[in-house]
């Protein structure tokens, strides 16, 4: 469960996100959609505690990332916009790395990885050293690498980027079973059908601020457009980022 | 802590897979330095034996006003040739290294029993020449010396009477301490290589992981900032430290195969001087770890890391050779300047000499200080996040 309030962060004149609120409940998968550049990345880090705030409350299961950033730290699970996994190590070795981080013991961290190994389809390529991987398996890695702990809110930053066809049906699959598992799912994209195809709750964030939020329903509702599309671009005014 | 050991092991795991790391670190100093310089030394000692035995040849001119000295210089292996018709053109492009002239007056002033003038025309400032001006001139005073004691001994007075001060040399030297005059520049050595041991691990795990998009992964774990850098630069360390030992090893088995010549020295390296030498220099890895990791933190990518390292370099270089160019007397208070007093105690060591165990002490701690300051503050640096997202 995560709440954010009022949510500021300036970058010198750049005012990155300007007073976003939203809720992200346990069990459903929350979208924040917006162009490129809209804040949302800005807003995922410092969920994860890596920005400071300058403004506004963040509680993550009751937690604020300012004051207890390594108990959040311990309960949430980062995908985060940059992979970034170590090719010299194989993918086991870069998943068991982030479960030793957390303090898992040899045992479980073997356990985890064997079942995410089943429910990531990663058994042809779980020995192999990353150099090389497509983009498909580095997700999953990363995924993997996010999920070692169990955490129970999970934020991904574009998940989808880069994904052909196949990955990006498995990636659904996998997002869906979390929302099954009682988790709270939080996903930025730029990418309409991810949302239509994914999200319980969407977020519209332009312009560092929250344009609309609601199922998608209440979104073509209230805009009185038939389309998700359509919706998205009278709510956030522009057709900017569209094409992007 | 465990968060500290275990970016420690991984950064270890990884890096010994790098065949870029183990390449610059083990393999680089400790093979390439000491082959360098025993290759330079052969080369060295082979050029000064060929200048030495080859014959003098020497262009003269007014050969015909001294005949008796032309005799000498011949009886002495010199090649006497033809008068050139430009001298100074000929010592200026390098022809010859120099012509000896004799000069009209000197039958009149030999008969005199006055100096008899002769010109050797040379330009010192041609290193290559020196070997032979120096022959030629020893070569004269030798003449000089012979014809003044027969003038001596023709006057019926004992050419003793012209040397008042005989001068004897009693050497106090070992053929340990000599060994420092062969080997001045292993500190300068051992300070750069725990320099280039440590650069490719500190550029790496800091500039490399930003570079590669990894670093904000890596934060996110709930492990505190401090100890990540730290394993980091435990890493780098070790890979310094395991750089030194590796050079020194090979300094062990290389040195004695070096060409000293008749100089006696005994340039083995027992082991407890090699002990005693890393235990020396080992606060410089731990000083260079923390500096480069210091300051690669602020770079990008690699590329603009390396850039820094080029000037860094310096650092090491600047005392070594103050300490070649003018050596002075090992002082106490010199032991609290972190990398010359590393110059002075291994030139104590390698000399044999015992060394107060309070300079040890002076030495390690000032070094050590300045390098856990300089950790402090990299173990801290990436609290500030601008330095996290400051990619390209």
């Amino acid at each position: 469960m995560i709440e954010v309030k009022n949510l500021r962060k300036y970058f010198g004149d750049v005012k990155a996100v300007n007073g976003v609120s939203f809720e992200a409940r346990d069990g459903e998968i929350t979208g924040l959609l917006g162009p490129n550049g809209a804040g949302k990345t800005t807003t995922l880090r410092m969920l994860y505690s890596l920005l400071p705030p300058d403004a506004g409350e963040i509680r993550i299961d009751g937690l604020d990332p300012t004051r207890d950033a390594m108990e959040i730290k311990r309960t949430l699970g980062v995908v985060p916009d940059s992979r970034g996994l170590y090719s010299r190590l194989t993918a086991r070795e870069n998943i068991s790395y982030y479960g030793e981080l957390h303090g898992m013991d040899r045992k479980s961290i073997t356990e985890r990885i064997e079942s995410m190994t089943q429910t990531l389809d990663m058994a042809d390529f779980i020995d192999r050293r990353t150099e090389g991987f497509s983009q498909g398996q580095r997700v999953k890695v990363a995924i993997a690498r996010a999920m070692v702990h169990r955490p129970q809110t999970v934020l991904m930053d574009e998940p989808s980027n880069g994904l052909d066809v196949m990955s990006t049906r498995a990636l659904r699959h996998y997002i869906r079973q979390l929302k099954a598992e009682g988790h709270s799912v939080v996903l930025s994209t730029h990418i309409m059908q991810e949302v239509a195809a994914l999200c319980d709750r969407i977020v519209i964030i332009a312009k560092g601020e929250v344009a609309a939020d609601g199922t998608a329903e209440e979104l073509l509702q209230r805009s009185g457009c038939d389309s998700l599309e359509d919706a998205f671009v009278k709510l956030i005014g522009s057709e900017e980022g569209l094409l992007a | 802590m465990s968060g500290l050991t275990t970016v420690f092991r991984k950064e270890v795991r990884e890096n010994i897979r790098d065949r870029r790391a183990l390449f610059n670190s083990l393999l680089l100093g400790p093979l390439l330095f000491p082959l360098l310089f025993v290759g330079m030394m052969w080369f060295l000692e082979s050029a000064e034996k060929e200048r030495a035995e080859k014959t003098l040849e020497l262009p003269v001119i007014g050969a015909e006003y001294a005949p008796s000295l032309i005799r000498y210089l011949e009886q002495q292996g010199t090649v006497i040739q033809a008068a050139p018709a430009d001298p100074d053109g000929m010592v200026r492009s390098q022809e010859v290294p120099m012509v000896l002239r004799i000069l009209p007056e000197y039958p009149e002033k030999w008969a005199e029993g006055l100096p008899a003038p002769v010109e050797v025309i040379s330009d010192p400032s041609r290193q290559e020449s020196n070997a032979p001006i120096r022959k030629l001139k020893g070569l004269l005073y030798g003449y000089g010396q012979q014809i003044g004691s027969l003038r001596l001994r023709l006057r019926g007075i004992s050419p003793q009477l012209a040397s008042p001060v005989m001068v004897k040399d009693v050497d106090l030297s070992t053929p340990k301490s000599r060994a420092i005059l062969a080997v001045i520049f292993l500190p300068y050595v051992l300070m750069i290589t725990a320099f280039t041991g440590a650069t490719h691990l500190a550029m790496d795990t800091t500039a490399g992981e930003k570079e590669r998009k990894s670093l904000e992964p890596l934060l996110i774990n709930p492990v505190p900032r401090w100890q990540i850098m730290t394993g980091k630069m435990l890493t780098t360390m070790v890979f310094a430290m395991a750089s030194l030992a590796l050079t020194l090893v090979s300094f062990r088995i290389v040195l004695p195969y070096l060409p000293v010549g008749a100089f006696g020295m005994d340039l083995t390296l027992g082991l407890e001087t090699l002990l005693k030498i890393l235990l020396v220099i080992s606060p410089v890895a731990i000083l260079a770890a923390a500096l480069l990791t210091l300051l690669a933190s602020f770079a990008k990518s690699y590329r603009e890391a390396q850039s820094y390292m080029g000037l860094v370099i310096l650092i090491p270089m600047i005392p070594s050779l103050i300490f070649m160019a003018n050596p002075i007397k090992a002082e106490a208070w010199m032991m609290n300047i972190p990398l010359f007093s590393q110059n002075l105690l291994i030139g104590e060591l390698i000399r044999d000499e015992a060394v107060a165990l309070s300079w040890y002490g002076m030495s390690i701690a000032s070094t050590l200080v300045i390098g856990l300051v300089l950790a402090a503050m990299a173990a801290t640096l990436y609290n500030r996040p601008k330095l996290i997202f400051s990619t390209s």
